[in-house]
């Protein structure tokens, strides 16, 4: 039997914001109400037809009812889910939901965030340091202030960094094979004008970077840059005569193992290992039938443990598998076909732009770095430091 | 920034690691172990995270582990650590059984590799307690 969840709703309209200089001129609020009208526009849908508020950002509390207020919504379904840089996976996962239920006929997802733009005006740029803040503030010791932050770890790249040195101890990964998943990452950024690094790198140089953390070093770390992006959901019955040719949500799993590095039960296996099965059970297919991979790249490791957990290769042969540019243009396993968060865009949460490349990839509208005939997607998000994930696999008409 | 300037954050306690700080005091390794289902775990909760039970007793721990990820600082996570760079970020794997965050210090900071042994070792804050660390061991 067919899972109740499969096909029932579809993407039908895309956006993103993102600048080679890395900046983007306006307000986050100004940016996400671009965004929700460029994707509404795309969908040939309009502001009064939306009844379902998905936001994880963007608020100071209630993040779903500052952005239906800014907006002028009143939905019928409303969600702040907040899990990191997976959050617009996990969003995308409730908002099919709700529509295959009938609860909400048109959904929005929105995010923008100016971390770049901030920090050369003096703000804090990213980090959670201000809700540290808070929370010390109202009497609470968050766990992470008590029994990581005396340690002078640096966040987010030195968790990242300590599973990779895990990875490599247990599996022999090495660092010319982290690597090379930057360097098949930049082939993509190259052939988008939009990203912020577009220049070629090779193994050698990614290794002639300095460290952020050992092992990991500059050129296998995300970029800090503003950006915005928006996706809207309705139903496949709907979809049929809107603007665009719908993708359709074939299936979606979420997870997660921890909140901090050091309550991560082993630093090699991601909440991937339950998203992504529960995601492509719910489709129907399995990792050979994907054509196009859009999987959170905050660092190279992440893309790495991934491959693994979603079941492209074994666990631990992560390294073997990415030697020979499977992921660059050509290979067997195109991703992170915009850049990535390596070298398109990275405003902290990247988890809005997996979708949106992954969508217009099956749309066939990705110009020098389309993958031909590209039928299935797989939008992967990772959020907090491998904390949790959420994987989204997406289809053509042809997969219905 | 004067010599005897702190080079370490001293945490705010939470009261469910009240008993750890202040046996750090006397340079006291104890740990939190469930009176339901007799587990140890980390970090110090209110109650148990295998059984939810509310009651945890803390035991003495010998402070010897292994060394279960690595990561080496070139530069500070924070202004006050600076001239402690660089140095290593561990995860170690307790003999007792449960993990924790902490810094392999008395070594060159890439000796602290995966699978070395440590025991426990401790660096004075300024109030008086003091923030488990760890030596090679082997
Ligand atoms: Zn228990």
């Amino acid at each position: 039997m067919t899972d109740p969840f499969r096909g029932r709703a579809a993407i039908v309209g895309v956006a993103d914001a993102a600048s080679p200089t890395g900046e983007l001129v306006g307000t986050t609020r100004a940016l996400e109400a671009a965004m929700v009208r460029e994707a509404l526009a795309d969908a040939g849908l309009a502001l009064t037809d939306v009844d379902g508020v998905f936001a994880g950002t963007g608020g100071t509390f209630m993040h779903s009812m500052e952005l239906a207020e800014y907006l002028g919504i009143q939905p019928r379904w409303t969600d702040s889910t907040q899990t990191g840089g997976s959050s617009f996976e996990v969003l995308c996962e409730h908002a099919a939901a709700a529509i295959a239920l009938g609860r909400c006929e048109v959904a929005i997802i929105t995010y923008a965030a100016t971390p770049r733009s901030s920090f050369k005006r003096g703000g804090p740029g990213f980090g959670g340091g201000a809700q540290r803040a808070a929370a010390l503030a109202a009497g609470v010791v968050p766990p992470m202030v008590e029994w990581e932050l005396p340690f002078g770890m640096r966040t987010p790249m030195g968790a990242y960094a300590l599973a990779a040195s895990r990875h490599m101890a247990q599996y022999g990964t090495t660092s010319e094979q982290l690597a090379q998943i930057a360097v098949s990452t930049r082939r993509w950024a190259a052939r988008n004008p939009r990203a912020r690094l577009q220049e070629l790198i090779t193994i050698d140089e990614v290794l002639a970077s300095p460290y952020e953390a050992t092992p990991l070093h500059k050129l296998e770390c995300c970029l800090v840059t503003d950006g915005a992006g928006a996706v809207v959901l309705t139903s496949a019955e709907r979809a049929r005569d809107l603007a665009r040719p719908p993708v359709l949500v074939l299936g979606a799993g979420t997870s997660h193992t921890h909140s901090m590095i050091s309550q991560m039960p082993d630093l090699t296996v991601t909440a991937g290992t339950v998203s992504g099965p529960a995601a492509f059970a719910q489709a129907g297919i399995g990792p050979d039938d994907v054509d196009v991979l859009e999987t959170y790249d905050s660092f190279t490791i992440t893309v790495l443990l991934a491959l693994e957990d979603l079941g492209f290769c074994p666990k631990g042969d992560g390294g073997a598998f990415v030697a020979d540019d499977p992921l660059g243009p050509g290979g067997s396993l195109p991703a992170n076909t915009n850049g990535g968060g390596l070298a398109y865009t990275h405003p902290g949460m990247y988890g809005i732009f997996l979708l949106v490349e992954a969508v217009r990839q099956l749309r066939g509208e990705c110009g020098d770095r389309q993958v031909p005939g590209a039928e299935v997607a797989v939008a992967h998000g990772c959020g907090g430091v491998l904390s949790s994930t959420s994987t989204i696999v997406l289809g053509t008409e042809a997969t219905r | 920034m004067s010599d005897d300037a702190p080079t370490r954050f001293a945490p705010p306690t939470s009261p469910a690691g009240a008993p750890f700080w202040e046996a750090s005091r006397e340079r006291r390794l104890v740990l939190p172990w469930c009176d339901g289902c007799a587990r140890p775990h980390w970090y110090p909760r209110e109650v148990c995270p295998h059984c939810l039970a509310p009651d945890v007793s803390w035991r003495p721990s010998d402070g010897r582990g292994t060394i279960y990820a690595a990561s080496v600082m070139p530069k500070p996570a924070m202004p006050m650590m600076a001239s402690l760079v660089p140095y290593v970020v561990v995860l170690v794997d307790l003999d007792d059984g449960v993990r924790l965050m902490s810094n392999v210090i008395g070594c060159e900071p890439r000796a602290a590799s995966v699978g070395r042994r440590v025991r426990a070792a401790w660096e004075p804050l300024e109030d008086g307690r003091h923030l488990l660390v760890f030596e090679l061991d082997d």
